[in-house]
C-alpha cells in the first residue's frame, strides 16, 4: 500500500486524518459514517504502517489522470497497472444525506460499509492470488478503462494552473492563489479534486476540513447523477 | 526573480524578464531552468534538439523566450507574472492518464520529509490510493 495526499494544504491538513485522534468527539456520526471510520478498526490496525506521502501539487492526479479522490491503482511486481484508476470503495452514498437533519438512512449507511469491505477483500484476495485473482483485468481491459470517459476542457492548462497556485499558496498568498486554483476547476470541469480543494483552501478557516457546505451539495446537484463516483466493476 | 515550475521540478530564476505576457531568461540560465539550450542546432535538450523555425524571433543577445518555446512544443503554460510564478506542464502529465500499462514513477516526500519514489516498490504489489483532507 502507498497512500498519497493530493492535497495542497500540505502536511498541516494531512497529519490529523493520517494520525487522527478522537475522532468521534471532534465528527458527527453522519460524517464519520460517510468517511467509512472504524474505530475498533483503527484500534487493531492503525497508525498506517505503510508509506503516507504528501503531494501538494496533485502531482499524481496529473501523471494518472485522476479527477477524484479517493481512488486506488492496483500495480502488480512488474510495475504493471492490473486496475486502472477507480473510486476506492466508495460510492454515492453521500446522496442520501438528509441536508436539513444531517442523517443518513441505515440502509444507506450499511451498503456503503458492504461495498468498501467488497472493495477490500478484493485487495486482499488479489495480494493473496496475484494474476489468478478474479479482479485483474486483462490488458486490453486496463488500457479500454484508462482512455475511456470524455476529457472536456483543457486539462493541460488546467494542470500548469494548479500549479501556479500551489506555489503561490505554499508561497504564503493564498489569495492570488485562489484565481489559479478557480482557474484550474474551470479549466477541467470533471476534475472534483481541483473543485474540492479550491473551495477547501478559499477559506482559511476550512483549511483541512472535509468540503461539505453549500457550494459543495450545490456542485453536485448540478453535475447530476452517477459522475462524483461511478460504480466500480470488480467481476 | 521568477518561480518556474518545469514538469516535476521547482526553480528559482534571477533576470527574467516579461515581454507582451511571454517570460524571457537569460540564455545561460535555460539549463537550469527549463533543461534545454541554445546551440547551433537549435533548442536542445541531452540528444534532443528542436529546430528554431525560420524567422522565429524568440532571442536576443542575452534572452529566450521560453512561452513562444513552450507554445512550439506544446507544453502547457499559465503564468502570474504580477507574482513572478509559471508553470509549463508537459505532456504526460496533462490529465490524459498513463498511455500504457506501464506505471508512472514519482517520488514524494512523507510526513517526515522522507522521500519515496513508486519505483522502491518494484518486486512487490502496490495499491497506490489517493486521498485527501477535502
Amino acid at each position: 500500500m502507498l497512500a498519497v495526499a493530493e492535497d495542497a494544504g500540505g502536511a498541516g491538513s494531512t497529519r490529523p486524518w493520517i494520525r487522527p485522534t478522537n475522532m468521534e468527539e471532534q465528527y458527527p456520526q453522519p460524517i464519520l459514517d460517510l468517511m467509512g471510520w472504524d474505530a475498533e478498526a483503527w484500534r487493531v490496525a492503525g497508525p498506517p504502517q505503510y508509506p503516507c506521502l504528501i503531494d501538494e501539487r496533485h502531482q499524481v492526479s496529473a501523471l494518472y489522470g485522476l479527477v477524484n479522490v479517493p481512488t486506488a491503482v492496483w500495480i502488480d511486481e512488474e510495475g504493471r497497472i492490473v486496475r486502472p484508476p477507480e473510486p476506492a470503495g466508495v460510492t454515492e452514498v453521500f446522496k442520501h444525506l438528509d441536508l436539513a437533519t444531517f442523517s443518513m438512512p441505515p440502509d444507506a449507511v450499511a451498503a456503503g460499509v458492504r461495498n468498501r469491505n467488497r472493495y477490500l477483500a478484493a485487495v486482499r484476495d488479489w495480494v493473496r492470488r496475484g494474476p489468478e485473482s478474479p479482479a485483474v483485468l486483462p490488458p486490453d481491459e486496463v488500457l479500454r478503462r484508462m482512455g475511456r470517459g470524455a476529457r472536456w476542457g483543457d486539462p493541460a492548462r488546467a494542470v500548469a494552473h494548479f500549479r501556479v497556485a500551489e506555489a503561490l499558496y505554499r508561497r504564503k498568498d493564498p489569495e492570488a492563489a485562489q484565481i489559479h486554483f478557480v482557474e484550474a476547476a474551470r479549466r477541467w470541469p470533471e476534475n472534483w479534486a481541483y473543485q474540492r480543494q479550491a473551495r477547501q483552501l478559499a477559506d482559511p478557516s476550512t483549511v483541512g476540513e472535509l468540503d461539505a457546505g453549500p457550494d459543495f451539495w450545490r456542485s453536485v446537484e448540478q453535475r447530476g447523477e452517477g459522475s462524483f463516483y461511478p460504480p466500480v466493476d470488480l467481476g | 526573480m521568477v518561480v518556474i515550475t518545469y514538469g516535476d521540478v521547482e526553480v528559482e530564476v534571477e533576470g527574467d524578464r516579461w515581454r507582451d505576457g511571454d517570460l524571457w531568461l537569460p540564455i545561460e540560465g535555460l539549463p537550469s531552468a527549463i533543461g534545454w539550450d541554445v546551440r547551433p542546432e537549435g533548442v536542445c535538450a541531452g540528444e534532443t534538439c528542436v529546430p528554431l523555425p525560420p524567422g522565429a524571433t524568440w532571442w536576443d543577445d542575452e534572452h529566450f523566450d521560453v512561452s513562444a518555446f513552450a507554445r512550439h512544443i506544446g507544453l502547457a503554460e499559465a503564468a502570474d507574472a504580477e507574482r513572478g510564478v509559471v508553470a509549463y506542464v508537459v505532456p504526460s502529465e496533462g490529465g490524459a492518464g498513463p498511455g500504457s500499462l506501464e506505471a508512472p514513477d514519482f517520488t514524494l516526500p512523507d510526513l517526515d520529509g522522507n522521500l519515496h519514489s513508486l519505483s522502491d516498490h518494484r518486486g512487490e504489489k502496490v495499491v497506490l490510493l489517493t486521498w485527501a483532507s477535502f
